[in-house]
C-alpha cells in the first residue's frame, strides 16, 4: 500500500469519526439546543411553575383579547397537538398577530397560565407578494390556490 | 522528492512518483494544475472571466430585488435583504467545504496547490459569513422584534465565523513560519475537523425548535413564491462568480509572495 493510500484511509476515517462524534453531540443536544418548548413539549414533558422558559408555536385565532388596561393582552398559543393559554404586558412586536407564529419568554404561573415578559414574531419559510396572501397554500406540493 | 520550479525558481517540493507517471487514481484536473505555472496560465484570463460577469449578475439581480420584485404580504419591504442574506450565507458555508477539500487535497495527496487555496478562501469565507449575520441581524430586528437571539442557526453560524477567524490566524502563523505559500498540517486538520459544523448549521432548523424559519427551498420545491423568488437566482450566481475571481486572485497573490521571498532568500545568500 502507498503511504498516499494510507493518508487517504487515515483522513476518511478521521472524518467519518469526526462527522459521526458531531452528530452524536447534536441528536444528543436535541432537548437541551431546543430554542423554545411547543405546547405539546410543556404538556408531556411538565415544566415546573416559575421557571424561565421560552413558549412558541402559534397564535389562535379569535383567541387574542386586550385587557381593560390597555397594555395586556391574553392570548392562545398552539402548536397544533395542545394549546396553553399566555398572557403579556407590554409592546408586541408589529409581526405578532392571530395565526402566526409567536416565542415568548417567561414563566408559567400555578394556574399554568403563560406569563411573558418579553414577545418576539417567529417568521415562517412562506415569502409571497400581498396579492396572494389569503391564498391557501399547500405545504406538500408548495403551491397556493385562491380560497374558496 | 523532487522540487518544482516556477520561473527557475524552487517553489514547492512533490514526492518523486507524480513527477514519474501520474496514477490513474488521481484526478485529472489535480495533475493539470499541479504545475503552479500552469495554473497561472489559466487563472489569469478566469479570473476576469468570473469577475465581470458575476458583478453583473449581482447589480441586475440586487437592482431587480430592490426596485422589481413586489414587498412581501407580511415582512413588506424588510424582505428585500434576502437577495444578499441567502448568497453569503451560502458562500460562507461553501467557502469552508472548499477549505475542507483542499484540506483533504493537502493531506492525502500533498497536492502544492490545496494549502494555496485553503488559505485564499479563508478570507473572503469570512467575510460572507459576517455579512450574513450582519444582515440577519438587520431583517431580524424588525421581523421578531430581537437584533441576536441564541438559537440553533445563529449560534451555529457564529461558531462557522470564529472558525474562519482561527483557520486564517494558524495559516497566518505557520506561512510566516517559512512553509511556502501554504498552511500547515495542523491548518489543514483544523480545516477538516471544523467541517463538522456545515451539517450542523444546514440541519440545525430540522433538529431543533429555532427561532430562524425552516428551508425555504428544498428539493420539493420553493415556499418563496416565483415574483420573488428569480433576483436570488441572479444575486446567487452573481457572488458565486465573485467568490470564485476573489479566491483565484488571492491564489495568485500568494503565489506570487512565495516568489518574491524565494528571490528574496536566493539573494540574501548571495
Amino acid at each position: 500500500m502507498k503511504a498516499k493510500h494510507q493518508r487517504l484511509i487515515l483522513a476518511l476515517a478521521a472524518l467519518v469519526a469526526l462527522v459521526g462524534a458531531g452528530l452524536l453531540a447534536a441528536s444528543a443536544l436535541k432537548d437541551e439546543a431546543a430554542y423554545f418548548y411547543a405546547p405539546n413539549d410543556v404538556k408531556t414533558k411538565g415544566v415546573e411553575p416559575g421557571k424561565a422558559i421560552r413558549l412558541g408555536g402559534m397564535v389562535v385565532k379569535d383567541s387574542l383579547k386586550r385587557a381593560a388596561d390597555g397594555v395586556t393582552i391574553h392570548f392562545d398559543v398552539t402548536d397544533g397537538k395542545a394549546t396553553v393559554p399566555a398572557t403579556f404586558s407590554g409592546i408586541a412586536p408589529d409581526l405578532f398577530k392571530e395565526g402566526s407564529g409567536v416565542v415568548a419568554e417567561g414563566a408559567f404561573d400555578a394556574k399554568g397560565t403563560f406569563i411573558a415578559t418579553n414577545l418576539l414574531a417567529k417568521h415562517d419559510e412562506r415569502y409571497m407578494p400581498r396579492e396572494l396572501e389569503g391564498m391557501n397554500y399547500n405545504e406538500t406540493t408548495h403551491e397556493m390556490k385562491a380560497e374558496k | 522528492m523532487a522540487t518544482l520550479r516556477f520561473d527557475g525558481l524552487a517553489i514547492g517540493k512533490m514526492p518523486y512518483w507524480r513527477c514519474l507517471a501520474g496514477p490513474v487514481t488521481d484526478a485529472i484536473l489535480m495533475h493539470r494544475f499541479a504545475n503552479p505555472a500552469r495554473f497561472l496560465k489559466i487563472a489569469r484570463p478566469l479570473t476576469t472571466w468570473l469577475f465581470w460577469p458575476g458583478l453583473l449578475l449581482l447589480l441586475i439581480g440586487a437592482g431587480c430585488g430592490l426596485f422589481v420584485t413586489p414587498a412581501d404580504y407580511l415582512q413588506g419591504q424588510t424582505v428585500r435583504i434576502l437577495y444578499i442574506h441567502v448568497p453569503a450565507a451560502w458562500l460562507g458555508m461553501g467557502g469552508w467545504s472548499g477549505i475542507a477539500i483542499a484540506a483533504l487535497m493537502q493531506l492525502v495527496w500533498r497536492h502544492p496547490l490545496a494549502a494555496v487555496a485553503g488559505r485564499a478562501i479563508a478570507a473572503p469565507g469570512a467575510l460572507f459569513t459576517a455579512i450574513c449575520l450582519m444582515t440577519g441581524s438587520i431583517w431580524g430586528r424588525p421581523t421578531w422584534g430581537t437584533w441576536w437571539e441564541w438559537d440553533g442557526r445563529m449560534t451555529s453560524m457564529l461558531v462557522l465565523f470564529f472558525l474562519y477567524l482561527g483557520y486564517i490566524a494558524l495559516a497566518n502563523a505557520s506561512a510566516r513560519q517559512g512553509q511556502q505559500g501554504g498552511v500547515s498540517s495542523v491548518t489543514a486538520i483544523f480545516g477538516l475537523v471544523g467541517a463538522v459544523n456545515i451539517p450542523i448549521i444546514n440541519r440545525s432548523v430540522v433538529w431543533w425548535n429555532s427561532l430562524h424559519q425552516g428551508p425555504s427551498i428544498t428539493l420539493r420545491g420553493s415556499s418563496i413564491d416565483g415574483s420573488l423568488l428569480w433576483p436570488l437566482g441572479l444575486t446567487l450566481l452573481g457572488f458565486s462568480l465573485l467568490f470564485g475571481a476573489i479566491v483565484l486572485m488571492r491564489m495568485r497573490a500568494i503565489l506570487a509572495e512565495n516568489k518574491v521571498e524565494a528571490r528574496m532568500q536566493r539573494l540574501a545568500r548571495g
